[in-house]
């Protein structure tokens, strides 16, 4: 006789646990052939909302982390991609990608996470200054993580494509909400175990499956969120800076159909810098 | 606000309210008018593509001295025509001229311009004080030298773009859109064109209605110094010519200070146009006294923090916070140090608190102090007299505020401040962090690692400690949440002219 295998049930990671929607909603997902894979959580406003709440409540404790220690903990969540880098590849295949993308994909995404991951302990010292005022004051300006960043991730490459917005954002201390990629939701499903064993504290990625067009309202007029960092279409991108004007959040945006993520122009300090603050300090120089 | 038991030698001492100063009308100041020349012109017109010119709908609207609401000169009032002229003149001059220019040879220019206005200083500074209501010992000793001080430190970064962005080769954007206040004209004239040029970007730049000529003057030093026509375009209006400077589909990008209603106005106008934006918008700062601070200078700071320019400052000191136990004693000198405050004619040299730019504004700091009365705040104003034209406002405190009070909350843009208590360190934050702004925060104390921790957890963009109100061109300025994005000035304001390549 042959053994039924046992079938994963898909759940979002957020607020360090897996969950499924607060709406108990959920989508079909069908691999290439056409074969029913699973039912993934529609998330719901109120998942974000949740969601939110979670990445708050983490982001003090993330920021005051030593930058050393940042930067070890998103080199160890590269450690675990690497080690599932053949379930990662089977996560784009089964649903359509070439054996070969699949891996160039995967293998790019761990590299940029190192790449960030380096970045942890540096980008202060390349971003900040002591500046030269002419009065006898010390006058220094260092940079500062916004808050919680609100992420909305490229359809494909789904993988490749969130990771490169996510560890820029939370490199420097950000916390993150981000709907992951609504065609090919699967590949998130696994990074959320990925982080849940990287030791990144619960709550500082919270990944949300579910429909652009449920979401993205929410994800523009959020007060919390301090900002948005999307690969997104025209629409998407005006609703998203319409509803940005509300609270003044900043927004960064990159076009999803002329990105190469592949490339290392896909990454870079800026993306550090789009979610950071810079605060400038004065103070006396005397007896 | 009782003041706790005494626990040490000095809280008894410190407690006592100081000794009242009898100045009041026993110790009149004989006038010093500043007296020079601001050479003002009867009319002024719109400035394109290096010329003075008349604007195309042919209306003008008048520009009064807001210390005696007589009127200064006719400004031309810009339309859509006017506007979209001026943007053609920066564009053609973007790709005609000024994109070919080398950065050593548009350093030059800058240098130029901080040189002119160094040698019509004083005439600039009156004409300031009058078109603003500012006074003339500020227009004198702050505005116009610090916006001299901008356009030199800018020109330096002309021909050392390379070290702007690490890693990555800077371009320009191509023509700016840039609309500033009525509170800093020249200075904020100077925040925005200086960094634009040494980038490499041309400009078209909206004054504010109420205080256009100093943009007008400062295009007679753009001829003078040969600035090539079309690099700085300057139309003057309203909030109608604004928004078409910010709408225009020349532009590549707009930079904005004013108010947050404002700023969320442009930003959604702007939604999905791709114009890259900066955001210099309003605040509600902080200043935060702790009792171990040295109280005299504190006061001063307090003092400085928000009566400076009577208080129209974005990034006013206009809630203080103070440590309970100091409280009293913080209170009391700042009732005897306001009291000696000087409020009156701008030009004179010995005036402390000028005129209030405009009478909505006037109106709008009334609306906002009876609020505060209303509301169960402790007013206090000094017996000061003020002059019977013009537009004025006493020096104000308000004690007993609670967070929920509107003054604790809305930004007042005035002379007025609002004082709250609180008992630790972490009500201290969480007090000053308790609004929906942060531009800037003060922190007063003698504990350096408590500064350190301070000038961390407070969420603005500008942090003072042991000071108040300090500014410089290499020095970054710029807010958090609804107070804005982008900075101006240093490295990282320079930034935001530019493209990454």
């Amino acid at each position: 006789m042959t053994r039924l295998p046992i079938t994963k049930t898909p759940k979002v990671y957020v607020g360090g646990a897996f969950i499924r929607s607060e709406s108990a909603r959920v989508f079909p997902l069908q691999d290439a052939a056409g074969n029913f894979f699973g039912n993934i959580p529609q998330c719901t406003r109120k998942d974000l909302r949740n969601a939110v709440e979670a990445a708050a409540k983490a982001g003090p404790g993330w920021a005051k982390r030593t930058a050393y220690n940042r930067g070890q903990i998103l080199y160890r969540l590269a450690e675990m991609l690497e080690a599932r880098r053949a379930e990662l590849i089977g996560s784009l295949t089964m649903f359509g990608a070439v054996q070969a993308d699949a891996a160039r994909g995967v293998d790019a995404a761990v590299d940029r996470l190192i790449y960030y991951a380096g970045w942890a302990d540096k980008y202060e010292q390349v971003l900040g200054s002591v500046n030269p005022v002419a009065a006898p004051y010390f006058n220094f300006t260092v940079t500062e993580p916004m808050g919680v960043i609100g992420v909305i991730a490229p359809d494909v490459p789904p993988l490749l494509g969130l990771i490169s917005l996510v560890a820029p954002a939370i490199v420097s201390g950000n916390t993150v909400v981000a709907l992951v990629s609504e065609k090919f939701p699967y590949p998130s499903i696994l990074l959320g175990e990925m982080l849940a064993t990287s030791d990144l504290p619960g709550g500082v990625v919270n990944l949300l499956t579910g429909f652009r067009k449920e979401l993205v309202p929410t994800f523009a007029t959020h007060t919390h969120l301090r900002a948005i960092v999307g690969a997104v279409g025209a629409a998407d991108r005006k609703a998203l800076e319409l509803g940005a004007a509300d609270s003044v959040k900043r927004t960064h945006f990159v076009d999803p159909d002329a990105t190469d993520w592949l490339a290392d122009t896909a990454q870079g300090l800026e993306a550090i810098r789009d979610t950071l603050e810079f605060k400038t300090t004065w103070h006396p120089v005397g007896a | 606000m009782a003041i706790s038991a005494p626990q040490k030698k000095t809280a008894g001492r410190r407690g006592r309210s100081a000794p009242g100063l009898i100045f009041g009308d026993l110790w009149q100041y004989d006038p010093a008018p500043e007296t020079a020349d601001p050479k003002l012109k009867p009319r002024y017109d719109l400035f394109i593509d290096g010329e003075f010119v008349a604007p195309r709908g042919g209306k003008y609207f008048d520009t009064i001295n807001p210390a005696n609401e007589q009127k200064l000169a006719k400004i031309a009032l810009a339309g859509a025509a006017d506007v979209d002229a001026a943007y053609r003149a920066a564009h053609r001059a973007y790709e005609k001229v000024w994109s070919r220019t080398s950065g050593r040879e548009r350093a030059k220019y800058l240098f130029r311009i901080a040189r002119l206005l160094q040698d019509r200083a004083r005439e600039f500074a009156v004409a300031e004080t009058m078109d603003g209501g500012k006074p003339i010992k500020e227009s004198r000793d702050f505005d116009v030298p610090m916006c001299a001080a901008h356009f030199f430190y800018h020109a330096g970064w002309a021909d050392k773009l390379e070290y702007v962005a690490a890693g990555r080769r800077v371009a320009p954007l191509g023509v700016v859109g840039q609309v500033i206040p009525w509170n800093f004209p020249l200075l904020m004239l100077a925040w925005k064109i200086a960094p634009a040029l040494a980038m490499g970007n041309c400009v078209v730049l909206k004054p504010a209605e109420t205080t256009s000529i100093t943009a007008l003057k400062f295009a007679e030093i753009l001829q003078d110094a040969g600035l090539p026509p079309g690099v700085v375009n300057f139309v003057t209006g309203a909030g109608a010519t604004g928004a078409a400077v910010m709408a225009h589909p020349l532009a590549a990008k707009v930079a904005f200070t004013g108010s947050t209603e404002v700023g969320k106005i442009i930003m959604r106008s702007l939604a999905g146009s791709g114009k890259k934006m900066t955001m210099e918008l309003g605040g509600k700062a902080a200043n935060i006294v702790f009792d171990d601070a040295p109280l005299d200078q504190a006061v001063e700071g307090i003092v400085n923090g928000i009566f400076f320019n009577q208080g129209h400052v974005c990034c006013a000191g206009s809630r203080l916070l103070v440590h309970e136990p100091v409280a009293d004693a913080v209170l009391a000198k700042l009732k005897n140090r306001i009291k000696v405050l000087r409020v009156g004619d701008p030009l004179d040299k010995n005036t402390d608190l000028g005129a209030i730019n405009s009478k909505d504004q006037l109106e709008k700091i009334r609306e906002l102090v009876d609020s505060g009365v209303k509301e169960g705040a402790e007013l206090y104003q000094p017996p000061c007299r003020l002059p019977e034209k013009g537009f004025y406002f006493r020096p104000t405190l308000f004690s007993d505020v609670t967070m929920s009070h509107r003054i604790a909350r809305e930004e007042i843009f005035g002379p007025v401040l609002s004082i709250l208590t609180f008992r630790t360190v972490d009500e201290a934050v969480e007090k000053a962090n308790n609004t929906a702004f942060g531009l800037s925060a003060g922190v007063w104390t003698d504990k350096g690692s408590r500064i350190l921790k301070m000038s961390t957890e407070l969420k603005a963009g500008v942090i003072w400690a042991n000071t108040f109100n300090k500014f410089d061109p290499a020095s970054p300025f710029g807010g958090y949440k609804e107070s804005g994005f982008g900075r101006e000035g240093g490295r990282q304001g320079l930034l935001d002219y530019a493209k990454l390549t």
